[in-house]
């Protein structure tokens, strides 16, 4: 009689063998990391959580110095005779930004920094970057949330172009988007810095210049109009573009450049998913 | 249960990882030009690209619901890389592994221990790492806080822990995991010698009652005997043994090597870097020819193959006793010297009296040394190991009871005179 063996592990590999319902079976892992993170994060500290707040808050007010007074940048994504508040408009591209960058950073370090953990005990790797970016979603949102306190305040104080349209309804799958995208290009370098290390060197450095090549700084209108296509490419563009769109109610939307992005986000977080599930198995032998 | 089924492990030699794009870009560009490796450090070993390390040679086990299996091997026999295999850390190269249930691998203790969180965070942690759900964690906290004896810290951060409290805590929440593969690492070997005790008695409670599969790996044959009821011995990648626990282990002892008749000193015994040589000690004859093992108070005869190359006027001869070369026991030192003239094929008598050794598989090293000039000991050639002998003690006049060495160590002493006041 042959017996039922309910786990078999074998030498081959599927190339698409993901454990997602596994994955999901370990969610009170994936919440307690998460909590884990926040408070090893704020352990120690006087603000707390508020430090979600401070940072962004003072880039912005930095930003709104540097860009907006002094280098006196654009704040428009299409031409037209709109009043934009560039504290707002700072902001917007900033917490974005800070989303994207902070996620894929903290997901590329998958392997590396939990791999004294992952070397004594199996658990589906795919937990550690979901709860990354998940705790990142955190900060996030509370960031969300200040940048409508002060939307709102700007809102009835009135003297802008702002206005509520039903584009509002895009943020949630903009949020998805940011996600898949930046959580994508995270497990891609994690799998490829378990043999090479220099990608975690570039990460840094490379989202700093990455930085520049978005429009968080200044509006679109900046961009010659014959590089546009080269500048929509970048997939993180149009999701901030479509991001002020949504909340200020006009701006840039083009839907072809952001249906080309989701596509390229899907793919990346395609591969992304590929890659980690060949990695996982052996990476503790070359790590 | 568990259905290991020719798995074999391999693993590549030489420098693997910890390379960067710019050396691998350096190393083929080398290679295309048909160059030295530039990123070879100077007086490296090459490894060719396909020199490879097996660390499992096809392993076949078959363990059933309930069992207790005890795996022992010496250093680099496989053992810990079977435990990983089968814990899923990393994946075998050929063989399947089939298992019905959880594993809880505790490969480590208070693995994913994180210092700013508390006593009771962790346990949540650790708990949900091993594979636990929030539930099952809050049905069992209030047992793992007792198990652990630390419940006036749980609400601490454990940075603040002692290492003793430490583990206490991170043991609590393996074992009380519920889970029907336990896998242990060598774990029991910290903790103060009653928390071990309190953990053995736990795991062989969990085992008999709820039918759990237990795999212990260790180097303490004590606890070995205490928790398992079956033994497999690994040697370089292969099950040599599979079977009863105390036969098992007298596997991996003698694998050590065991009493013998004669034994030959090739280069690989001769490791003493002090040894200023001159003289080689080559063979070794045990003349008792009618047991293989002795008794207190035997006398030992042995007769001892050298060679010389030059004279010396006065050697002595020392006779280490070890167990397993980790314990000493104690020295036999040589009555007077012997003058040795340079020449081949030589021998010499000793007759070492087995006075004080009580029960034990002892290990004999032998060296020879001398004074030189200045007054100073040096050893001209040693042999590590010489030989083992096994002794077990009579019961008689000299000792009237069964010497227990695990408690009392292996020499009796002279006796205590009982004065009448």
């Amino acid at each position: 009689m042959e017996q039922q063996f309910k786990t078999v592990i074998t030498s081959k590999r599927k190339v698409f063998d993901l454990h997602i319902r596994e994955t999901f079976r370990y969610r009170d892992l994936i919440f307690l990391f998460v909590k884990r993170d926040f408070t090893a994060m704020y352990k120690q500290t006087i603000l707390g959580p508020a430090w979600a707040i401070v940072q962004p808050l003072l880039t912005t007010v930095v930003f709104t110095i540097i860009f907006g007074s002094l280098a006196k940048l654009t704040t428009a994504d299409v031409a037209g005779n709109f009043e934009i508040p560039g504290f707002l408009f700072y902001m917007a591209g900033n917490i974005c930004w800070a989303y994207f960058s902070g996620t894929l950073q903290a997901t590329s370090n998958t392997f590396l920094a939990n791999a004294n953990t992952m070397g004594k005990v199996y658990y589906p790797r795919l937990v550690s970057p979901v709860a990354t970016s998940i705790s990142h979603l955190i900060s996030f949102g509370i960031q969300l949330v200040m940048f409508f306190v002060i939307w709102l305040v700007y809102l009835l104080i009135g003297r802008t172009s702002i206005q509520v349209t039903p584009a509002l309804l895009l943020i949630p799958l903009l949020v998805l988007q940011m996600i898949v995208l930046s959580t994508g290009f995270g497990i891609i370098i994690s799998s490829i810095t378990t043999k090479y290390r220099d990608l975690a060197m570039l990460v840094g450095f490379g989202l700093q210049l990455w930085h520049y090549a978005c429009p968080v700084a200044y509006g679109l209108q900046l961009v010659p109009e014959k590089y546009l296509t080269l500048y929509m490419l970048n997939p993180v563009t149009p999701i901030i573009t479509t991001f002020r769109y949504a909340v200020f109610g006009f701006g840039y939307f083009h839907l072809g450049y952001y249906l080309l992005s989701w596509a390229m986000s899907l793919v990346i977080f395609f591969i992304g998913l590929v890659l980690f599930s060949r990695i996982e198995r052996n990476f503790m032998d070359t790590i | 249960m568990l259905k290991i089924d020719n798995v074999t492990k391999q693993y590549r030699l030489g420098q693997i990882g910890g390379t960067t794009m710019r050396d691998e870009l350096q190393r083929l560009s080398a290679r295309l030009h048909g160059r030295e490796d530039p990123t070879r450090r100077i007086g490296a070993r090459t490894y060719e690209k396909n020199e490879t390390f097996m660390a499992l040679k096809g392993v076949s086990l078959e363990v059933k619901k309930g069992e207790r299996v005890g795996i022992i091997g010496h250093n680099g026999a496989g053992k810990s890389t079977l435990l990983k295999l089968i814990s899923r850390v990393t994946g075998p190269t050929s063989g399947t592994i089939s298992l019905n249930g959880r594993v809880a691998s505790m490969l480590e203790v208070g693995t994913g221990f994180h210092g700013e969180l508390t006593g009771r965070e962790n346990i949540y942690m650790n708990g949900a790492i091993l594979g636990m759900t929030k539930k099952e964690i809050d049905s069992k906290i209030e047992q793992i806080i007792d198990f652990s004896e630390v419940r006036q810290f749980i609400d601490t951060p454990v940075k603040r822990y002692s290492s003793g409290m430490y583990v206490k805590l991170a043991f609590s929440v393996a074992a009380h995991l519920d889970s029907e593969i336990m896998i242990m690492d060598e774990v029991l070997a910290v903790g103060d010698l009653a928390f071990q005790k309190k953990c053995l008695d736990k795991m062989n409670d969990v085992s008999r009652q709820q039918g759990r599969t237990i795999l212990y790996v260790s180097h303490n044959m004590n606890t070995i005997r205490q928790l398992c009821d079956r033994v497999v011995v690994l040697d370089k990648g292969l099950v040599v043994f599979d079977g009863d626990v105390e036969e098992g282990i007298g596997v991996y002892m003698g694998a050590m090597r065991k009493f013998d008749f004669h034994y030959e000193y090739p280069d690989m015994f001769h490791t003493n870097r002090y040894a200023i040589g001159g003289i080689r000690i080559q063979e070794l004859f045990v003349l008792n020819t009618d047991k293989t093992v002795f008794e207190t108070g035997d006398t030992l005869n042995l007769k001892l193959k050298y060679s010389a190359e030059r004279e010396f006027e006065k050697v002595l001869f020392r006779f280490v006793i070890t167990i397993n070369g980790v314990t000493h026991v104690g020295t036999i030192l040589s009555e007077d010297s012997v003058r040795i003239r340079p020449g081949e094929d030589r021998y010499l008598n000793f007759s070492l009296s087995l006075n004080h050794l009580m029960n034990g598989h002892f290990r004999f090293d032998i060296i020879a040394f001398h004074f030189n000039n200045f007054g100073r000991e040096q050893v001209i050639d040693g042999v590590y190991p010489g030989f083992f002998i096994d002794i077990q003690n009579r019961l008689n006049e000299d000792c009237p009871i069964v010497w227990l060495p695990q408690y009392w160590s292996f020499v009796q002493l002279e006796k205590a005179k009982i004065l009448e006041s």
